[in-house]
């Protein structure tokens, strides 16, 4: 237990000092000066109270909540790459809710306007998941696209319905004063959904633990075909039920963002937060406990970034590309471990279920009479035992 | 099946257009062939026969370059050769169709026979060709159909047609009627006798006896890794032919009543009720073919029923509906509600690799529980399990796949008859496993039975079968009856030769 609890504190700080060194050497090979360089980035993610809580947590907020999407999906076995989609149809959803309550409503406002995220977000996650269930498209490219198609709405929507009234700018009104989160430390921009954030990623990592539903979430994700036949698990409605929850989490951090940060709806409302919020949930090996750990990494590199391009004329693209060669290491160490086996060998280009490619393995030490690889023109097409391949092609 | 046999052909005595001499491939400590040989002229049909496991397929992978010999001789046309990949035994002409198809289901007939070809590719010179091809062997495909669409026997014509496009002269079909309804498999075994009669060459792996006997000009028999017979399919029963096959009993298992086969038919009074009951049973697989005809089975408390069956032959789908894991095509099918089941896919479908003892035993039961899972309770029941079942594991928190094969497959037993289930589906149990393994999980089911559980146990092993079975159901061709008699009859029975 103990090593467990250092691993998740060790392993965000081991990955923020190795994107620290690969910076300083980029910075180094880019002839700009390192020390400075990486002191302003410093100075903007740590060096003072006011800039930790104004920038970096602030920063790292959507980042969580998105990261904790991307976790919960991967660890069901679906690769969620519409975080970015479904955060954007929360903060639209929040928006319009706001816009349409009284100021006097308050906090039960507030509360009704994440709500809506939440909605918004888990519907626009069930659509991938229905698509995948009901025609077989794969929720890779589902998501991907429907991140196009969220950002878009937004945009027709700050066009139209929700513009703001003089109708020039391409975005909402400021939320009214009282339809804000309100702020734990007066004076900074540290609002109470960063609190929320927090206890989302501990209550997630509760339910994965201790409930029966999120053992059969893990359970799909890590053998769907032994939890169906093993477990009488209704894998399909896991599955659906798992799309719908990433997209919740994904939505209420688009919600957040609106009613804590922005206060006003625009299409460029997130610069990529679903994105990194992949990286964000890698480095947590699909943790969430350890992702609040990692978003906070991810939250500074950005926030530093910033203030490097501002203080030391330091393009703050730089920061994009180290924590790219961060993922890239990560990915390629076998960091990831056993923890979904799908997502792994998605970014491995594996088999599409480690315990098959397992099984066929054991089968070929252990029955070597019966065919074990076709062959297919110019290529060796590898399969389970004879009796196996037939069933698993469904 | 009423095909001419290859009567008054005259095996050439020049030089056979393949022969493989005395090959001997070993994995790790199994010796899959030993000194095994075969040869085949053109004009010819040689039908290789034998039990699962007794090399055909890694025969035949040799002769296509997919496996490469640990000892012996090729001869091409009399000519000594390596073949180092497929792609060498192509350019001799060797062609081969696998029981499980290497097709891309996404694309057309065409462009799958077009795959691996060289230069540019003209889509409607290579359609061009599919029906010329099509046309001249009398296999009638759409070239411009999309093999997804296609029914299994055109799939499989899709196959051959890909083969004759590289120039094929000498095919190697693997168990090709397996997946074929009976009036497909007839005209495909017109087809091999008239493709051999108009001077290519055939080696035809089967296990229907009465198919080989009606297309094939010569037979060879192997058993564990030799060759035992080689004969004219004229001068040959089908009687002789399924005794090659079986052989002699011979003592594999390590549990020290296997010499008494046949007395396991207990003399156990069986006045209780049964716990399972199948009546007219059918049932489809996921092509739509019917896998089990009308099948009726009763299953008493504490007895061990053997399922005795060649591959293919239903039990996958029998086993699976008395487990309750697939619903049959039609049918009454009265089992109990919780009904244990060990897979033989264990790795696939019994066990998640990456979770802990912990969970997996927690897996039972898992689709139905509700609110907290009480960790703790079932981690002291794992702990349990594991000293009753001797599993050996340094505790219940490490992953599944630290285990051994022997161990992991102790567990799953374990927890299948945890919740001491009234009937236990047991599939292949023992596959992979040691002979130490092996005899544990004999005694888990034997100790099943005597508490009171109806088990119903298959393996490809059909010794195993009869040193654990009080009675013997055969599966063939998707009927099921029990069977009485020594090993030979239930073999024969297997083989569908009357006795």
């Amino acid at each position: 237990m103990t090593t467990r609890v250092l691993r998740w504190i060790a392993e965000p700080i081991l990955a923020g000092l190795l994107s620290l060194a690969m910076l300083a050497l980029l910075l180094a090979v880019s002839g700009y000066p390192v020390a400075d360089s990486l002191g302003a980035l410093w100075g903007g993610a740590f060096g003072s109270w006011s800039v930790l809580a104004s920038g970096t947590l602030v920063r790292a907020t959507p980042l969580l909540f998105a990261g904790l999407a991307v976790a919960l999906a991967f660890r069901a076995g679906i690769l969620n790459i519409g975080a970015e989609g479904q955060l954007m149809m929360g903060a639209t959803a929040a928006t319009a809710m706001a816009m349409a309550l009284p100021a006097t409503s308050g906090l039960a406002g507030v509360a009704l306007a994440l709500t809506a995220g939440v909605v918004a977000g888990g519907l626009w996650a069930a659509i991938a998941g229905f698509l995948k269930q009901r025609f077989g498209v794969l929720e890779v490219i589902s998501t991907i696209m429907l991140n196009v198609v969220a950002v878009n709405v937004t945009g027709l929507l700050v066009r139209g319905p929700l513009q703001e009234p003089t109708h020039i700018f391409p975005q909402s009104e400021m939320l009214d004063v009282a339809l804000r989160l309100p702020k734990l430390v007066p004076g900074t921009r540290l609002h109470a959904g960063v609190a929320l954030a927090v206890i989302c990623a501990l209550a997630l990592a509760w339910f994965l633990r201790a409930t029966a539903a999120g053992f059969r979430l893990r359970m799909t994700g890590a053998n769907a075909r032994a939890a169906s036949s093993a477990g009488g698990i209704d894998v399909a409605r896991v599955s659906l039920l798992a799309f719908i929850a990433s997209g919740a989490l994904a939505g209420l951090g688009g919600a957040v963002e609106v009613t804590g940060v922005t206060y006003a709806l625009y299409e460029n409302l997130s610069p990529g937060y679903g994105f990194t919020a992949i990286a964000v949930a890698l480095l947590a090996r699909l943790n969430p406990v350890s992702a609040i750990g990692s978003a906070l990494v991810f939250g500074a590199l950005e926030a530093g970034a910033s203030a490097m391009q501002r203080d030391a004329q330091v393009p703050a693209g730089m920061v994009e590309v180290v924590e790219a060669c961060v993922i890239l290491v990560l990915v390629a160490s076998e960091w990831l471990g056993g923890r979904g086996g799908r997502a792994r060998s998605f970014f491995w280009g594996g088999p599409p279920n480690t315990a098959s490619a397992e099984s066929s393995e054991s089968l070929n030490r252990t029955r070597p009479t019966e065919p074990t690889s076709t062959y297919t023109n110019r290529s060796i097409i590898t399969r389970d035992d004879t009796r196996s391949s037939r069933r698993v092609s469904s | 099946m009423v095909l001419p046999p290859g009567t008054n052909r005259a095996v050439t005595s020049v030089a056979p257009r393949m022969a493989l001499d005395s090959i001997t491939r070993h994995y790790g400590t199994v010796m899959a062939l030993d000194g095994a040989s075969f040869s085949v002229s053109p004009g010819e049909v040689h039908a290789l026969l034998g039990e699962n496991g007794a090399g055909k397929s890694t025969l035949m992978k040799v002769a296509f370059g997919l496996e490469q010999p640990d000892a012996g001789v090729i001869r091409f046309d009399g000519e000594r050769t390596t073949l180092r990949s497929p792609r060498d035994a192509m350019h001799l002409g060797i062609g081969m169709v696998q029981q499980h198809f290497a097709l891309v289901e996404a694309m057309t007939v065409a462009e799958n026979v077009a795959l691996g070809g060289d230069g540019r590719l003209d889509l409607s010179q290579v359609a061009e060709q599919v029906r010329r091809i099509s046309g001249a062997a009398g296999l009638p495909i759409d070239a411009n159909a999309f093999v997804r669409d296609l029914p299994v026997g055109a799939q499989q014509r899709v196959e051959i047609i890909k083969a004759l496009a590289r120039d094929t002269r000498t095919l190697i079909l693997d168990e090709p009627t397996a997946v074929l309804a009976p009036q497909e498999a007839t005209e495909l075994l017109a087809w091999i006798r008239r493709f051999a009669d108009g001077g290519g060459t055939v080696v035809l792996i089967a296990h229907k006896l009465h198919e080989v006997l009606s297309v094939a000009d010569r037979v060879t028999v192997l058993r564990r890794g030799h060759t035992v017979l080689t004969a004219r399919a004229s001068e040959v029963s089908e009687q002789v032919l399924a005794e090659a096959m079986l052989g002699t009993a011979s003592p594999i298992s390590a549990d020290a009543s296997a010499g008494e086969i046949t007395a396991h038919h207990r003399a156990r009074a069986i006045d209780s009720g049964a716990v399972v009951t199948l009546t007219n049973v059918s049932a489809c697989d996921e092509y739509g073919a019917e896998r089990l005809r009308s099948a009726s089975l009763v299953v008493h408390p504490g007895e061990i029923v053997g399922i005795a069956a060649i591959e293919g032959a239903g039990q996958y789908e029998l086993l699976r509906i008395i487990a309750g894991r697939m619903a049959p095509s039609s049918g009454v099918v009265a089992v109990p509600e919780v009904v244990g089941f060990v897979p033989e896919d264990r790795h696939r479908d019994a066990v998640v690799l990456s979770a802990t003892l912990t969970e997996n035993i927690a897996l039972r039961g898992a689709g139905t529980r509700r609110g907290l899972m009480p960790w703790n309770t079932i981690r002291r029941e794992t702990e349990a399990l594991l000293s009753l079942r001797d599993v050996r594991a340094s505790s219940a928190e490490v992953p599944m796949r630290t285990l051994s094969g022997g161990n992991q497959q102790k567990l799953v037993i374990a927890r299948e008859l945890a919740s001491s289930p009234t009937a236990l589906v047991v599939e292949n149990p023992t596959r992979g496993l040691d002979i130490r393994a092996t005899t544990e999980v004999h005694t888990a089911l034997r100790a099943a039975r005597e508490a009171g559980t109806a088990v119903i146990v298959y393996s490809s092993d059909l010794d195993e079968v009869l040193s654990l079975a009080d009675r013997i159901v055969v599966v063939t061709g998707g009927c099921v009856r029990e069977v009485r008699g020594s090993r030979d009859v239930i073999g024969r029975a297997m083989l569908t030769v009357e006795s």
